[in-house]
């Protein structure tokens, strides 16, 4: 095996990824303050006023990103699900541990959000409409991984259980995603699209793109922080635990 | 700016509920979530400093 390769394995040992994620959190938890500053400045003060929902709209700001963010921590999660059934590192099972409750937390923020934003712009705190619930089962698959791996009291077979359900639970991503274009729905079409021009004003846009990477930058200076609980409580009899705490 | 006094920010335009709302939950959500593992942090170390039974040697 060459050197880089055996650099990158050497991480997935949660021994030497302990110490790593203690150097990186902190840089994620500056990098997601400074990002969050600028990004609820542009928000609140610079963002125009929008022609149809006056200042309401600004939920915007925070109603994306938390969406954005549980799926996209559900798809990094599943990830290292999968790569923890294919080659059976501790690390990984560990992370996807990690992740599960801020996702869970974004698909809240998220609804909560949106029943926030739905309320005086719809008339209606909820509706059963294909993307609210959709993103609700999201909730629930996140809420479902943690039950059954607190259920489970060999921490290596709770990672098998919870990698199967995550992985099988993929699949309403896309469902979350596509929902507007597959069914008549309520709720508004995407914002922003790879194919076609943002419909909305430059400065909500990026706005809008900076408190996602703020939220992004929280979420892996969280998960980093929980993984390092996860690695001493698991831990906790090997040696270099104790030479760690000391 | 769009905003010509302090209540006028805090009105947002009469969606001050909604919008206060939405930014107040997810504030307090993720302060809750940093205190939460700070305990777990606690609590994991001081049962490694339990298990190896020299309390006065573990630190930090």
């Amino acid at each position: 095996m060459n050197n880089r390769v055996a650099n990158w394995f050497r991480f997935a040992s949660p021994q030497n990824f302990y110490p790593l994620a203690g150097r990186l959190w902190p840089l994620f938890a500056m990098l997601g303050s400074v990002l969050a500053a600028v990004g609820l400045w542009m928000s609140f003060f610079v963002a125009p006023t929008d022609a149809q929902q006056g200042e309401g709209y600004r939920i915007i700001f925070i109603h994306v990103p938390v969406s954005w963010m549980s799926m996209f921590i559900y798809l990094v999660m599943a990830a290292w699900a999968g790569l923890g059934l294919v080659f059976n590192t501790r690390l990984s099972g560990m992370m996807a541990t990690a992740l599960a409750p801020t996702g869970a937390l974004c698909a809240f923020l998220s609804l909560w959000t949106g029943a926030l934003w739905g309320k005086p712009m719809w008339g209606a705190w909820w509706v059963w409409d294909a993307r609210l619930t959709s993103e609700l089962i999201l909730l629930f698959l996140y809420l479902g991984f943690m039950a059954l791996q607190a259920a489970i009291d060999d921490p290596r077979r709770a990672d098998k259980a919870g990698a199967v359900l995550a992985l099988v639970g993929v699949v309403n991503v896309p469902i979350i995603y596509f929902s507007v274009k597959w069914w008549n729905t309520l709720h508004q079409g995407a914002s922003v699209s790879l194919t076609r021009s943002p419909s909305m004003a430059t400065t909500m846009l990026w706005g809008m793109l900076i408190m996602s990477l703020a939220i992004w930058m929280y979420a892996i200076a969280v998960a980093l922080a929980r993984v390092r609980c996860i690695i001493l409580e698991r831990e906790r009899h090997a040696d270099w635990v104790r030479h760690a705490v000391e | 700016m769009q905003w010509n006094s302090a209540s006028e920010f805090f009105a947002m335009g009469g969606y001050g509920l909604y919008v206060w709302g939405s930014f107040g939950v997810t504030v307090l959500a993720l302060v809750i979530e940093v205190w939460l593992i700070r305990r777990r942090r606690a609590a994991a170390l001081q049962a490694i400093r339990d298990e190896h039974g020299d309390g006065a040697s573990a630190a930090r």
